[in-house]
């Protein structure tokens, strides 16, 4: 074949312009422009390193629901048991820590057990026994809610030393510090969750990239009549996806917890909301079979970004949030219809 | 097994619930030949086909596959692949939202990891030798829909299969595309791959095949080698009739009564829809059955799913007694009084869950308006009306119409358009999947509806049925109208020939 | 052998009577409203009693548990009705009706309160203002609608909008403020009316039953949108139009959500946009489940639904009789929502299915022996 022929040239363009591949950089670009007005037009304090780096320590557990949430969403499922799991995940933390006098790491193994139960029983459930996962998730979501109440009612702050040495760790990033008022040299710094949650990122990224299982999530996702025809298991897979989804539920949790060194009914409400809100906003597809974790991550990002700068306008009462949350979801998401839409013309 | 064959089926047997959908029926592939499948709808090849890659198990019989001693067991479509037989579906079953190399390559790696450069270089050296004009990296879905049946097949092609099947794989492509395929099939045959395949376009057939295995009803008809077998001997072998068998004649309903110089009820000009069909001019008058015939495929239902608005047209004037109309969607030919009972019934025609009451009511109710509904004790007078007219047997009209036998769903249809007492009806293959007696018994109703001044277009895969009711046939093929039949043409030897076209 | 054939038939009879009753779909709800009730009865008959007391105003009142669970299910009662409808034509579930609750109460609020958040007189008829919150939520109904039939987007996602920024909205209607109505008329419309002892919302719910009885009695939404939802194509091919069906579905939920908002803000007087009506879509969608009703789409049973409305009030009535705290309560609620929805979905009841038809035959033989 000659590589000179215009037809090949424009399929080389196209080529690298699959559907993930756009909305990701649709995405980059508006966490690009969005971060550079605020800096142009809101003024220094979003020029200052540490104001980025406060974001990602306030949404490290975010960034990790978000990622097992973009998982599920790939092979076309939803679960919107991850926020009360995280609450439920701070609960029994908390609990074992201060009432019963356990120790850090086995608080972890709890937070991973109790993700992974919850992983484990909803993917029975969605993809054995075929029951929608959206109602799957709801009876999870709300199963969490009630044991966290009954597990303990009140909000309580933890204690233990281990622990509290462990949630006050900062990690120092060199040459991101700035002069304070009075000349003295503040360091950036980063918490440990950070850490955690851009391994978590890397992790599934390379998963969903370069591992036959993630591939499989996104034939399942495509078209699962096809993906079993291609010689898929595709219950397995989507077992897997909420399996996945509920473990990153668990450390997403334990990262919530450690951010917040406290166990309450009320913690990380609504954060299912924001996680599929950000996995949208991040370019993966209700419909399945579109996404990318590079794209959540600045999904996550463009979200609390738009809340920083929402804050910084004065408008800090919760409704503008709320309500500027739910107008970029409902734009992310007539976009993603129009453009199936069109694709579907354009095939016939 | 037979010397040089790579694929035996013996006495395969398939049942459905109420349907026999395979009887004994053998067939065998031998090593480098290409094997056509022909059959009508409901022949049984789909089925046959399901039945050999694992979708459906089987309910009798063996399979003898070269190079396994016993007869094999295939459980599901990886069974099939890991036995070395392939298979190209006439819908595309890849993924769009993976790139090309992806699709040819997932399901079938070894490894938990996925080798993006090796992968690409393989796929596009594939894809060359091959001469399919796609790359690796691009996203299927950015690919024509040839392109993508093209690639299901390197796909197929590159699992070494012994036995590849290319069920319809050409009823999307253009004839070059066809030629290269045809390449394709040609070096793989002298590989010494074993190819099934399946089409409804005769001249293919006569193009590639060394031979045919034909079925009717779930049974086998016979297996020829092409040079033995004229065009018009195989037509006659699928529809189940003897070419010099001239007896049919035409029944007692007397056409004379219409008139064909008056305004047709409904006429159109240059009708083109966005399904695929040639632009057609058609006309019908009162009182007259016709018929559109054309094998599986030809246009012939999608031409009058374009007359009642059920897919979208593209041009065209459509005019009902001499009046010009505009026919959007279905609600407009009702209310110019067109009804069309379709032609896939589970899909298009039930509404499963509803009680046979109001799958009768149905079209009428939506006739007559939103804010008018029918009482109970009227929707129980209609419904009991044409259950006794029709003799639709059902336990009660509250019954849901899914749990009624083919036969009497395709009567509760019936009854729902005739209820809305159309001038103009439309059946779509009416006759398919039902019992001889049903049979009739529609076919009586036809020319009792035509004697009451209606108009009907009746369309079925059966030939004689059609010669039996229409007073005039309109032949169609690739989707082109190709001729019309009346009068003294209107016999077996006159419409096979024109159905099949080419040498006679 | 002929004595065999005989048992066979009686048999035979005796299932179908039993196979009638339980695949009544009015089964399942009467069946759990009875478990309550003879849970009740065991465990604590004061539970059923009723007394005569006076209010705060000196009017007499009915109280007691009965009387709670009928006042406090009529906002449920209310929704399930639309969200039957929903269900049925669009086969999905509206998420968003406890925000809209709290968008429809706010609006309610603020016709009558004008610009003062704590006004003396009321600054328009209360009707106005009611005809204003059904206008409104009308409208968010058919923004859901839209999103579902037009832009073919899942009915519980597209409502995830409105249930994420439903709550502010409401909030932002009255700027933040919470208003107090501190006329006493228009509390009647959620507690007693003075001088009789029952309490209002119920005749409201009362009313819309019988409203909705009448409308699918006069009009044909029912055969339509059990149509749209069990097949569009053949439906389109009837000359319905799926989308309008699925809009109309949605707006008819909005209707319903006027009243249920405008019932609770007359219970309080005030509005608290965080807590109103908060977990009330998991209760309603509880509601038509119970009801036997496929969450799928399809056919539907209105009264099933409503009886599960008061089933849902029963049980949760009961959890709170029990000291069992609010929160903790969703807990007991997922487990029954995931037994309900295991037991009906398909795969499971081909087993069951399975398993009878092993069970039976050997049961007849040792009958027959």
């Amino acid at each position: 074949m000659a590589t000179n022929n215009p037809i090949e040239k424009q399929a080389k363009k196209r080529a690298a312009l699959t559907d993930t591949n756009l909305l990701l950089i649709i995405t980059i670009a508006v966490f690009v422009i969005m971060y550079v007005c605020a800096v142009v037009f809101l003024g220094k304090g979003f020029a200052k390193p540490q104001t980025f780096f406060n974001i990602l320590n306030e949404n490290a557990s975010l960034i990790i629901l978000s990622c097992g949430m973009s998982l599920v969403m790939i092979t076309g499922g939803i679960d919107i048991s991850v926020g009360q799991v995280t609450a439920l995940v701070c609960m029994s933390c908390a609990v074992h820590l201060d009432f019963n006098g356990g120790n850090v790491f086995t608080a972890m193994l709890i937070a991973l057990g109790i993700g992974l139960a919850f992983g484990l029983v909803q993917g029975i459930l969605v993809a054995y026994l075929n029951i929608q996962p959206f109602i799957v998730t709801l009876a999870g979501m709300f199963f969490a809610k009630g044991m966290t109440t009954i597990i303990n009612a009140t909000q309580f702050n933890v204690e233990n030393e281990e622990f509290v040495a462990l949630k006050s760790t900062r990690l120092t990033v060199p040459g991101m510090g700035s002069t304070n008022k009075l000349g003295e040299y503040v360091p950036a710094y980063v918490e440990i969750g950070v850490v955690v949650a851009l391994v978590v990122v890397v992790v599934l990224f390379c998963l969903l990239r370069w591992t036959k299982l993630g591939r499989n999530f996104y034939a399942v996702g495509g078209n699962n009549q096809s993906a079993n025809m291609l010689g898929i298991n595709v219950k397995f897979t989507k077992f897997m996806a909420h399996l996945l989804c509920g473990l990153s539920a668990g450390i997403g949790g334990f990262v919530f917890f450690l951010h917040v060194g406290s166990g309450s009914p009320s913690h990380a409400a609504g954060a299912e909301m924001n996680a599929i809100a950000s996995s949208i906003i991040g370019g993966t597809m209700l419909t399945g079979g579109v996404g990318n974790i590079a794209g959540t991550f600045f999904g996550v990002l463009s979200l609390s970004t738009i809340k920083n700068i929402v804050a910084s306008l004065g408008l800090d009462e919760a409704w503008w949030t709320n309500i500027t949350v739910a107008a970029m979801l409902c734009i992310f998401l007539l976009l993603q219809s129009v453009i199936l839409a069109n694709k579907n013309k354009s095939k016939k | 097994m037979e010397l040089g064959a790579v694929l035996e089926m013996r006495g395969i047997c398939k049942y459905f619930p109420g349907v026999r959908a395979l009887e004994h029926v053998d067939f065998t592939l031998r090593e480098g030949e290409i094997h056509a499948l022909m059959g009508e709808n409901g022949a049984g090849k789909s089925t046959l086909i399901k039945v050999l890659t694992g979708v459906y198990p089987k309910d009798g019989g063996d399979i003898h596959l070269l190079g396994h001693d016993q007869a094999v067991n295939i459980r599901s479509p990886q069974d099939a692949q890991n036995m070395g037989i392939s298979t190209v579906y006439q819908e595309i079953t890849l993924c769009p939202n993976l790139t090309v190399a992806e699709n040819m390559y997932i399901g079938r790696t070894k490894g938990a990891l996925t080798n993006w450069k090796k992968m690409n270089t393989e796929a596009g050296k594939l894809l060359d030798s091959l001469g399919i004009p796609a790359l690796p990296a691009q996203q299927l879905g950015s690919c024509s829909i040839a392109v993508q049946q093209m690639v299901a097949i390197a796909r197929a092609v590159d699992m070494e299969c012994k036995v590849l099947i290319l069920d319809e794989p050409t009823s999307s492509l253009d004839e070059q595309e066809v030629e290269k395929l045809f390449g394709l099939m040609r070096s793989l045959k002298e590989k010494g791959v074993g190819i099934i395949f399946v089409t409804h376009f005769l001249e293919q057939v006569y193009e590639v095949c060394d031979r045919i295995t034909v079925l009717r009803d779930g049974k086998l008809v016979g297996e020829y080698v092409i040079e033995d077998l004229p065009r018009v001997q195989l037509v006659s072998k699928m529809l189940g009739k003897e070419f010099d068998d001239m007896a049919e004649i035409k029944s007692e309903s007397d056409t004379d009564n219409i008139d064909y110089n008056g305004t047709p009820v409904y006429e159109a000009h240059q009708l083109a829809g966005t399904t695929g069909i040639k632009p057609f001019d058609f006309s019908i008058h009162k009182g007259e059955v016709n018929g559109f015939t054309g094998l599986l495929g030809s246009g012939r239902s999608e031409c009058v799913r374009a007359i009642f608005g059920a897919d979208k047209t593209t041009g065209g004037k459509v005019m009902i007694d001499g009046k010009e109309v505009k026919i959007n969607k279905p609600l407009d030919a009702m209310k110019n009084g067109i009804s069309y009972l379709p032609e896939d019934r589970k899909r298009d025609g039930i509404v499963g869950d509803l009680s046979v009451r109001d799958n009768i009511i149905l079209a009428l109710q939506v006739m007559k308006g939103f804010f008018r509904p029918f009482t109970r004790a009227q929707a129980e007078a209609f419904a009991d009306e044409y259950i006794k007219m029709l003799n639709i047997k059902t336990a009660s009209s509250d019954t849901p119409i899914k749990s009624l036998s083919g036969g009497n769903q395709q009567k509760v249809i019936l009854a729902r358009w005739l209820l809305a007492n159309p001038v103009y009806l439309i059946l779509d293959e009416p006759t398919r999947g039902i019992d001889i007696g049903t049979k009739v018994e529609i076919q009586k109703l036809v020319l009792k509806l035509a004697a009451e001044g209606k108009s009907v277009t009746f369309i079925s895969s059966e030939i004689d049925e059609m010669i039996r009711t229409c007073s005039r046939l309109v032949v169609m093929r690739d989707g082109k109208v190709v001729g019309e039949l009346k009068g003294d043409d209107l016999n077996q030897n006159k419409i096979m020939a024109t159905i099949a076209g080419g040498e006679e | 052998m002929a004595a065999s054939q005989n048992s066979l038939k009686a048999k035979g009879s005796g299932e179908n009577f039993f196979s009638r009753l339980i695949h009544n779909q009015l089964f399942i709800p009467i069946a759990a409203l009875a478990v309550l009730v003879l849970f009740n009865l065991i465990a604590d008959p004061s539970f059923f009693a009723l007394s005569l007391d006076k209010n705060s105003a000196g009017d007499p009142v009915l109280s007691g548990y009965l009387v709670t669970i009928l006042d406090n299910a009529s906002e449920l009662a209310i929704l399930a009705i639309g969200m039957t409808l929903v269900t049925s034509a669009s086969g999905g579930q509206d998420i968003s009706v406890g925000s809209a609750i709290a968008i429809a109460g706010s609006v309610v609020l603020r016709v009558l309160c004008g610009t003062d958040s704590r006004p003396t007189a009321l600054q328009a008829p209360i009707i106005v203002a009611f005809i204003i919150c059904v206008l409104v939520s009308m409208a968010f109904g058919a923004f859901n609608g839209v999103l579902v039939a037009y832009f073919k987007i899942q009915p519980m996602v597209a409502t995830l909008i409105l249930f994420t920024a439903g709550r502010s909205i409401a909030a932002w209607i009255n700027n933040n403020e919470l208003p107090v109505i501190s006329d006493p008329s228009f509390g009647y419309y959620g507690n007693f009316i003075p001088g009789i002892p029952i309490p209002t919302p119920v005749f409201i719910a009362i009313a819309c039953m019988i409203i909705i009885a009448l409308v699918l009695k006069f009009t044909n939404l029912r055969l339509f949108s059990q149509s749209v939802g069990i097949n569009p194509h053949s439906s389109r091919l009837n000359g319905i139009n799926p989308e309008v069906v699925k809009l109309i579905t949605f707006i008819i939920l909005g209707v319903c959500v006027a009243v249920a908002g405008f019932i609770k803000v007359s219970r309080l007087s005030t509005i608290n946009y965080s807590v109103v009506a908060k977990d009330i879509e998991m209760d309603v969608i509880l509601a038509v489940a119970l009801g036997g009703n496929a969450l799928g789409g399809g056919k539907f049973n209105m009264t099933a639904s409503i009886i599960g409305a008061y089933v849902i009030q029963f049980l949760t009535t009961t959890l709170f009789k029990f000291k069992v705290s609010s929160n903790a309560i969703s807990a007991y609620k997922a487990v029954v929502v995931i037994i309900l929805v295991v037991l009906s979905a398909p795969i499971v009841r081909e087993k069951l299915t399975e398993l009878r038809k092993k069970l039976v035959p050997e049961k007849s033989v040792k009958e027959a022996a």
